[in-house]
């Protein structure tokens, strides 16, 4: 599993490794299933679903597939983050609710719609900068601040909507959800838009480099003189605010701001990115393989739509692929050492 | 020998009703690998510490460089040159060796970090040492316990410290990964740094060492020539064995050099 590390991402060392010594070099079986192993199996169940499921491979059902992924990996990419500093955020699903009712509000309170899009993304970022503040200063666990979070967050999404759709036919930022850019869903855009920012700040940054110290060593990070609880409350904060957008996409979508939105969303995150290969552990794992384990859950969700398979067992197969993809990876890490 | 570049006198430090040092003097000069001896409660990490800032003495003078400081926080040690390698060695196991070389101090240009700059120098760096690693970028949980011990000693030299402080740095180490440590002491030497050994291994003290200041119950009890010093002698200095008018006469009284025992 180290090789998936941010540290093996980087160019192959310029000088002469001598071949042999040095295990991340040899270019063996499980070297290449670290790298692209997971990438393989999301072509895999691409070609699967191409045999099996009609009219699967349409450039209007890879659209389809893509966008109903992007809030998945829109909230994953930042859970990405919080993850690989041993966190967890339960609280991004309810937050998808609040956040996406604060910016239908807005606009029904006579807003400009970009004011509306980006107060949405404004109260994520909030709610999540909250969360790290407890976990950072305050120590309280991460499971339970945002389970919290969960819950409170929920609550709140009905009282501002007193229970009831607050619907909006004529919602000024409904591209954010229904649009097109250069013939590309907006919400499949700005999913990538994000992974691609997200990847840069952990590949290029000095605070990207900061969360993988923190996963791996809080100690020995915190010696080194990184300021740990600020960075913590940096990542929680752009959990957040990834759970903002992906509220204000939702709503866009569903031209309102549901209560309910978001439900069990936090979960579907956490398995994106946990079959991503992020170790829960902390300190291993990338963005683009999370937007690669949202893709597959996309991919295998659509598949089994269109082969008419009964929700119920959709379930069942979608929980027995999560958990033998992870079985696997773990299978494979014991067997090396 | 050169003056020390640091001079402890008079150090002592209590913790409640042990005193767990006891007018401790010790001197590193450039170029001198000092080992501290001593057996367990002797005072050795206590004394490190203080010298650390991480638990500061009760009293005592530290003259650096001929001047009088204080050392109340680690970042005073720092900033003197001091530095200090655990025993637990604080590496991220999953980032690779620059990453770890620089944790905390990386460098960048633009906001983005400069990988290509942070390499550079983490060669010139590692070849100035005569390491040899497999590849800086593979993660360290990769590495073997020397090569972790090597990158942990190699971090600590990105601050131009004038003296480094090593506690038990071959105690979790084979013979050969204790050989490699021990060559890159020598060239800390060689490259005029002071370093202070603690250390339980007399082999090792033997190998690299040019004194042995020994500590007993949180005195002095000796300060040998490692290379005219018998391994006897120094062993009994360490359990008390020696304890008689003489030694302790050179414990409370302050002689850098040597004497017969």
């Amino acid at each position: 599993m180290t090789e998936n590390s941010r540290a093996s991402a980087t160019a192959p060392a310029p000088e002469g490794a001598s071949p042999g010594r040095s295990r991340a070099h040899r270019p063996d079986f499980a070297h290449l299933w670290d790298r692209y192993g997971i990438l393989g199996v999301l072509v895999l169940m691409i070609a699967l679903m191409a045999v099996l499921a009609p009219n699967f491979l349409t450039l209007d059902n890879a659209f389809n597939i893509a966008r109903a992924t992007s809030i998945n990996a829109i909230l994953a990419a930042g859970m990405t983050l919080v993850i690989l500093t041993r966190g967890i955020d339960l609280s991004v699903g309810s937050n998808v609710a609040v956040s996406g009712i604060v910016a239908v509000l807005l606009w029904t309170g006579g807003m400009p719609a970009a004011v509306c899009v980006l107060g949405g993304i404004l109260v994520g970022a909030l709610f999540g900068l909250l969360n790290g503040a407890l976990v950072a200063y305050l120590a309280l666990p991460a499971f339970i601040v945002t389970l919290g979070g969960l819950t409170y967050l929920r609550g709140t999404a009905y009282l501002l909507t007193d229970g009831q759709p607050l619907v909006a036919d004529d919602l000024g930022y409904q591209l954010m959800g229904n649009g097109f850019f250069a013939g590309v869903p907006v919400p499949v855009v700005l999913m990538l838009l994000v992974c691609l920012v997200l990847w840069f700040v952990l590949r290029h940054t000095r605070f990207g480099t900061e969360v993988y110290a923190i996963g791996g060593n809080p100690e020995a990070a915190r010696l080194a003189g990184i300021k740990v609880r600020w960075t913590l409350v940096r990542v929680y904060l752009i959990g957040g605010a990834c759970a903002g957008l992906a509220g204000v996409i939702f709503s866009a979508r569903v031209m309102s701001g549901q209560p309910t939105a978001g439900e069990t969303y936090e979960l579907d995150a956490i398995a994106a990115v946990v079959l991503g290969g992020t170790s829960l552990m902390g300190g291993v794992g990338t963005v683009q393989r999370t937007l690669i384990g949202a893709m597959i859950i996309g991919v295998l969700s659509n598949g089994l739509l269109l082969m008419n398979v009964p929700f119920f067992y959709q379930l069942i197969i979608k929980g027995a692929v999560i958990v033998l993809a992870v079985a696997i990876d773990s299978l494979k890490n014991w067997k090396r050492s | 020998m050169s003056t020390p570049v640091m001079e402890l006198s008079g150090i002592s430090k209590r913790f409640g009703a042990v005193q767990a040092l006891n007018e401790v003097d010790l001197q590193v000069a450039s170029g001198e690998v000092v080992a501290l001896l001593g057996d367990n409660g002797a005072g050795k990490s206590t004394l490190v510490k203080a010298i650390a800032g991480v638990s500061p003495a009760d009293s005592g003078t530290v003259t650096w460089d001929g001047r009088p400081v204080t050392i109340s926080k680690p970042g005073d040690a720092q900033r003197l040159g001091i530095a200090t390698i655990y025993q637990d060695l604080a590496l991220c196991d999953n980032l690779d060796i620059v990453a770890n070389l620089f944790l905390g101090a990386e460098r960048t240009v633009l906001g983005t970090l400069d990988e290509l700059e942070m390499e550079r120098r983490a060669r010139a760096l590692l070849d100035s040492l005569s390491v040899q690693l497999p590849s800086l970028r593979v993660p360290v949980a990769s590495l073997s316990g020397g090569q972790r011990q090597i990158v942990a000693i190699a971090r600590s030299l990105l601050g131009d410290p004038r003296v480094v402080m090593l506690d038990e740095p071959t105690a979790a180490l084979g013979v050969a990964q204790t050989a490699q440590v021990l060559d890159l002491i020598e060239r800390l030497r060689d490259q005029g740094l002071g370093v202070l050994l603690i250390s339980h291994n007399m082999a090792d003290v033997r190998a690299v060492a040019d004194r042995a200041a020994v500590l007993r119950l949180g005195r002095n009890a000796g300060d040998f020539p490692v290379q005219e010093t018998s391994y006897e002698e120094i062993v009994a200095a360490i359990t008390g064995a020696a304890d008689n008018p003489v030694t302790r006469r050179t414990g409370h009284v302050s002689v850098s050099g040597t004497e017969e025992a």
